[in-house]
């Protein structure tokens, strides 16, 4: 197996996907020529040339419109928004048509569409460059909500988007594009969406977490330990629908959660996950719901290293679950 | 002046429709001020042979988006009138099983209509990436969408229309601007000398039809689907019309309009004027005409009666319906 960046096991999805089935269409701004701005699609256009791989206009209500006829006529296209971020001047095809085209034509049609965008902060890109979006989506019935924290899995997980018979919001934390390598597996590998994975085993606190701030908990988990404190981390993987199951299980073995995300807190994902925590688990939990995320500021630019949940607010938390 | 290619059987066909449309509508409004419509519902007096026009100038496998007011192209496209009654009344026999209504009643799979939307302007996109599906499987067919004038100040019109353009994609725009948005008069929001003159501002070969004579729309829409067929682009049909009533059931049109501007189009009614022409012709009579309507309206009878005795979509199975595999 290969050892490959989070990047390069994007890139080998969409090449084994196109190459599998003809129907996989990529578009978006710069994803031909250039192969994008992140080179996840780079080579693509070579490979399958202009028909398959279109470069588009800055135009996000037409990428994502145009991408939602093409799923309806048939297709299986891949739309990439060059930044999160940009995601909002094609909000009204996302939440108004492609969410709802199954309801309400009575199942008659789908938008089997997978719309990728880099995420997140840490690359110093300020306002515009930076921000995670996912709740404005996870808000809305009939779409799917994807987000990858190692290389095998945004493999495993796009095919499994592309392949998905409805539409697939898949957000890729751009600050660990490139940060490590694994071995990923080659050919037809696909992970189940809707399945959490646990990252790491643990007893006395439950990290639930996922994208980016897995790596984050995962170290801040290394240093509780020396203190003596067991940390379990949970990689969602998907976000809608959530994995209830898993969190149920971690939260029945630790009894006190932390929730881990870069969005602001004011209803961000890690909200629903307390709400859902209270209502099933009340009588499991050990400690209060905590949460350790993002401010409710706008992206801050200079600033940004206190707004993500960093190791050491991660590990005060995890402090404060444990000793309560 | 009657054009020597339409014959009798021709028009007699699209004559029908459009009274099918309009005796539809008639039936729709009378179920409206009795209260057994939930949620507002829009009317298509009036523009009838815009739908008819262009929908008869179709291939079957085209594909066709519509709108919020949406009743005429189902009837116009055959979708059958109980399906798209059930979908106005909420009934389970509706063509969305009654989950979305009046502003979504024509959509069938079997009639290739994928989308009425009440989201002004949204559709565009949708039928760009439609005609960009055909041209990638290699179909010879085309991307209908009809829009109102309202739409033609939104994003989404000038993102749809580039992008068709560039990419040279059989999509075939259709507004049908009958010069109000709700109640704002086309002229205080449009500074162009036309809508048709915008999509030319694209490099979209563009007309201008008037939108009561359906052979003048039967006419434009043939010119414009030569001009796709022949590959070399989308085209553009602004149709002139005007809608006989208000904006929706509530509204009754009068406040916002000139009385002596209503008057003049309804002395233009798009049903009567083809009528007489085919009067002239001798292709039909005033009684056949009656026959035509007698026969529509105990159809519609049949119609109104089975769709309000027939059940709502189950409730507790809605959650079923929103994805594939539901969680």
């Amino acid at each position: 197996m290969p050892q490959l960046n989070m990047a390069q096991a994007l890139n080998l999805a969409l090449r084994e996907e196109m190459s599998r089935d003809e129907r996989v269409v990529v578009l978006g701004e710069d994803v031909g020529r250039r192969g994008g701005v992140f080179l996840i699609t780079e080579g693509l256009y070579e490979l399958f040339g202009p028909e398959r791989v279109i470069d588009t206009p800055l135009s996000e209500a037409g990428i994502i419109g145009v991408a939602a006829g093409m799923a309806m006529n048939g297709l299986r296209p891949v739309a990439e928004i060059q930044f999160a971020d940009f995601i909002f001047g094609g909000f009204d095809q996302i939440v108004s048509n492609v969410a709802k085209i199954r309801y309400r034509t009575g199942g008659q049609f789908s938008v089997p569409l997978t719309i990728r965008a880099p995420v997140g902060g840490g690359v110093k890109g300020g306002m515009f460059h930076s921000q995670s979006p996912e709740a404005y989506f996870i808000h809305t019935p009939g779409l799917k909500v994807v987000t990858p924290s190692t290389p095998s899995d945004a493999k495993g997980l796009l095919i499994s988007s592309i392949r998905d018979d409805d539409p697939v919001l898949f957000f890729e934390p751009k600050r660990i594009y490139r940060t490590f390598r694994e071995e990923v597996p080659e050919g037809d590998y696909t992970v189940p969406l809707g399945v959490a994975r646990v990252a790491r085993e643990g007893s006395d606190v439950s990290l639930i977490t996922y994208a980016a701030t897995v790596h984050d908990c995962l170290r801040a988990a290394e240093k509780a330990e020396v203190e003596g404190i067991s940390c379990e981390v949970v990689d969602l993987r998907t976000l809608l629908p959530f994995d209830k199951d898993a969190v149920e299980r971690t939260v029945k073995k630790t009894g006190r959660p932390v929730i881990v995300h870069e969005a602001p807190k004011m209803c961000g994902f890690g909200a629903e996950l307390a709400a859902f925590i209270a209502e099933r688990l009340l009588f499991d939990l050990e400690a209060p719901v905590l949460r350790v995320t993002g401010y409710d500021t706008p992206f801050p630019f200079v600033h940004e290293h206190h707004y993500m949940p960093n190791e050491s607010r991660i590990l005060n938390a995890i402090r404060k679950a444990a000793s309560f | 002046m009657l054009r020597e290619q339409f014959s009798r059987e021709k028009l007699l066909k699209m004559l029908r429709k459009m009274i099918e449309i309009r005796l539809f509508e008639e039936r729709v409004e009378r179920l409206y001020r009795e209260g057994k419509i939930i949620g507002p519902t829009h009317l298509y007096f009036g523009q009838e042979a815009v739908a008819v026009g262009v929908i008869e100038a179709l291939d079957k496998d085209d594909v066709v988006i519509s709108t919020y007011r949406g009743h005429g192209h189902g009837v116009a496209r055959g979708v059958p009138m109980k399906a798209i009654l059930g979908e106005i009344l909420g009934r389970a026999v509706g063509t969305c099983k009654g989950l979305g209504g009046s502003m979504h009643a024509p959509i069938s799979v079997e009639h290739n209509i994928p989308l009425a939307t009440a989201i002004v302007g949204s559709g565009l996109p949708i039928a760009v990436g439609v005609g960009l599906a055909f041209k990638y499987r290699e179909r010879r067919n085309v991307a209908t969408v009809f829009f109102g004038d309202g739409a033609v100040n939104t994003g989404a019109f000038h993102e749809a229309l580039n992008l068709a353009a560039v990419w040279k994609l059989p999509v075939l725009f259709v507004c049908e601007n009958n010069l109000y948005a709700m109640y704002t008069s086309l002229k205080n929001v449009l500074a162009a000398e036309s809508i048709a003159a915008r999509a030319s501002s694209y490099g979209i070969p563009s007309y201008v039809a008037f939108g009561n004579d359906v052979l003048e729309v039967y006419e434009t829409t043939s010119k414009a689907l030569e001009k796709i067929r022949d590959q070399s682009g989308p085209a553009f049909i602004e149709c002139r019309t005007y809608r006989q009533k208000g904006h929706g059931g509530y509204d009754f049109g009068t406040w916002y309009r000139a009385k002596e501007e209503i008057e003049e189009w309804m002395r233009r009614d798009p049903i009567n004027m083809l009528t007489e022409r085919m009067k002239a012709k001798g292709f039909i009579t005033d009684e056949e005409r009656k026959k035509i309507e007698e026969e529509v309206a105990a159809e519609l009878d049949k119609v109104v009666e089975e769709v309000l005795s027939s059940p709502f979509y189950d409730y507790e199975k809605l959650p079923s319906l929103v994805y594939a595999n539901p969680p």
